[in-house]
């Protein structure tokens, strides 16, 4: 999910999009051995692919994307855009039920067995069965904090709503990310489709709005390294990152309970080169190179072979790798449905 | 005359494909629900609270950014129609010399600028005084605006008043006119198409921005562009979206009849 590229980088690559659009075509002409893979914008060590076109001999045509909701839009008007993509749980469970992906054939995939079985199960709870989810990455999103600029030590998503850090907090830009923490704040599953617990988080949200810097996603990591803000709702894989810029800075995932995340590589159903995107998931999910995807990208990795070769300071870090305890507190994000999530949006814009 | 019809070929493609297939389009998005039924609740939907405040916010924002505007560029005009004709000239592509660049470009340095440990607030310090960025705040949004759009005000104001008859103004003064009456009576009016057209060229697209809003406001601030884009990108309801944009389009579509009213000779048009 989550490192994306800034807004600049986003609609700049608009003004692209018809030569990507040719470009593509051409590769398509030839019909070679291909595979075509949508991933999040700067979530994998380029290395790794060259790598991977060199073992096997299939090119890769490769795009990013920035977010789920946008990657969705391309793959639901035609599911054979792409081979393999990289989306999150609940947009899993919605292409699910849309009929946009299609069934791993597992004897192809051999090296899932690296993949932590606890994984595996917590996947299940948006891909009955484990049919078609390769999980790739996984995380909490937590408050990442100055320690510098902030004195107390911090527990509860209360401190969002704190008067004395007015305009020291920066919030995420995204409808669930936000209504998950008031949820939360409130005792409520963030998975809410009660419509007056919905209200009472909205009116929460609304109630912090005065206090907030800024809304953002991508930027929450730049603004929190440049010391922008003393407090900041974070997804955890950018934290290694970020304490590794600026060492003041912690992370924490309150006691109220949070969003536990997993971004995990999907076949779409209109894929016309199934067994090439098979090796892809296979060759990821191979040891080392998910090693060498989380030495590049600071998530978290699933991969238990992988773990075995991470230095234990970064395994025992609750912030990096969280553990039994945090897991247990947080809660997978569903897909609510369409009415549901129109719901969500139009309180959302009450909030601003 | 008819021979030459075919010559229209392209540009009535181009018309067909980018403007009215597009209209059409928005239309039957903006009238229809997700399941493709008939409905006008994408179209009443600006009055809800979330819509009707980024509509009044927009407008409010898109007005002072137009006064403000045209109190910056009428002066310039005024003393650029007395230059002669290379200094006018100069000084007019010293303003547009900036829309060489990319807008996105030019709208992210003013982040950089303002923002916190950013150029504005490090020179600040050096001096000692205390700065707050404005980031956030209506005024960067004013500001981003002001200086994205100040230059389709310029050039229709020079355009009108630099081809203003001499004489005119002349007889004014032979026949006794002040300065100031020789301006509310003569320059004024016959500058009004000029005006006119500025106004609704800083009007219109300071009105639908949002990239603006989305760099400078801290995405605190939600335009109606705001929410429109947002229907599409994030929502996932380019119904709502359309429906939305087709009440935007009434406001453009009055600016756009304002200048017909006014300028029927086209003498104030920028280019």
């Amino acid at each position: 999910m989550r490192k994306k590229y800034l807004v600049i980088t986003a609609a700049l690559s608009l003004s692209l999009t018809f030569a990507g659009c040719s470009d593509s075509n051409s590769e398509e002409a030839n019909q070679g051995n291909v595979v075509k893979v949508y991933n999040w914008g700067d979530y994998i060590d380029e290395d790794v692919i060259a790598q991977f076109e060199e073992e096997t001999g299939i090119d890769v045509i490769y795009d990013t994307f920035s977010t789920n909701e946008e990657m969705y839009a391309k793959i639901a008007s035609d599911p054979s855009l792409y081979d393999v993509i990289c989306p999150s749980d609940y947009m899993i469970q919605k292409m699910i039920e849309n009929n946009l992906l299609s069934e791993i054939n597992w004897d192809n995939v051999p090296n899932i067995e690296n993949i932590d079985s606890l994984m595996m199960d917590r996947v299940s709870d948006f891909d009955p069965g484990n049919k078609y989810t390769v999980p790739y990455t996984y995380g909490t999103v937590g408050i990442l904090y100055n320690t510098s600029m902030v004195d107390e030590e911090i527990t509860s998503w209360d401190v969002l709503w704190d008067e004395t850090y007015k305009n020291n907090i920066i919030m995420q830009d995204s409808v669930r990310d936000a209504f998950a923490v008031a949820l939360k704040k409130l005792g409520y599953s963030l998975n809410s489709t009660n419509e007056h617990e919905l209200e009472q988080a909205k009116d929460l949200l609304h109630e912090q709005y005065p206090l907030v810097k800024a809304y953002a996603i991508d930027e929450v990591r730049d603004k929190m390294i440049n010391g922008a803000a003393a407090l900041g709702v974070i997804y955890s894989g950018e934290y290694l990152y970020c304490s590794e810029e600026n060492p003041d800075l912690a992370y924490v995932v309150p006691e109220e309970g949070s969003n536990l995340w997993i971004d995990g590589w999907v076949i779409t159903s209109g894929s016309k080169n199934k067994e090439n995107a098979e090796k892809w998931l296979d060759f990821l999910a191979r040891p080392e190179i998910a090693l060498k995807n989380f030495e590049y990208i600071t998530y978290s990795t699933p991969n238990v072979a992988a773990q075995e070769m991470i230095d234990e300071e970064y395994l025992e870090d609750p912030a990096v790798f969280p553990d039994e305890e945090i897991i247990n507190r947080c809660e997978i994000f569903q897909y609510l449905g369409q009415e549901m999530e129109d719901l969500y949006y139009e309180m959302w814009k009450l909030v601003k | 005359m008819n021979k030459k019809k075919w010559l229209s070929t392209p540009y009535l493609i181009w018309m067909i494909a980018f403007t009215v297939i597009p209209l059409l389009l928005i239309g039957y998005y903006g009238f229809t629900t997700r399941d493709g039924s008939f409905t006008i609740q994408n179209i009443t939907a600006i009055f809800s609270p979330a819509h009707s405040k980024a509509l009044l916010k927009s407008l409010y924002l898109s007005l002072l950014c137009t006064v403000v505007c045209l109190l910056l560029a009428y002066p310039l005009a005024l003393i650029l129609k007395n230059k002669n004709v290379g200094q006018g000239g100069f000084v007019i592509m010293i303003f547009i010399l900036p829309m060489w660049m990319n807008f996105l470009l030019r709208t992210y340095a003013w982040l950089n600028l303002l923002d916190d440990g950013g150029i504005i607030e490090r020179i600040f310090s050096l001096v000692n005084i205390p700065y707050q960025s404005i980031i956030g705040t209506d005024a960067a949004i004013i500001l981003g605006m002001v200086y994205n759009f100040l230059p389709f005000m310029i050039l229709p104001l020079f355009n009108v008043l630099t081809k203003m008859d001499e004489n005119v103004i002349n007889a004014a003064s032979d026949l006794g006119a002040n300065s100031f009456q020789t301006f509310i009576k003569i320059i004024l009016p016959l500058s009004l198409p000029g005006i006119v057209s500025g106004i609704t060229m800083v009007f219109v697209p300071s009105l639908t921005t949002f990239v603006i809003s989305d760099l400078l406001g801290a995405r605190k601030i939600m335009l109606i562009g705001n929410i429109i884009e947002q229907e599409f990108s994030i929502a996932d309801n380019r119904h709502l979206g359309s429906g939305l944009s087709l009440v935007l389009m009434i406001f453009i579509l009055a600016s756009m009849a304002l200048i017909n009213r006014y300028d029927k000779n086209g003498e104030g048009n920028a280019f």
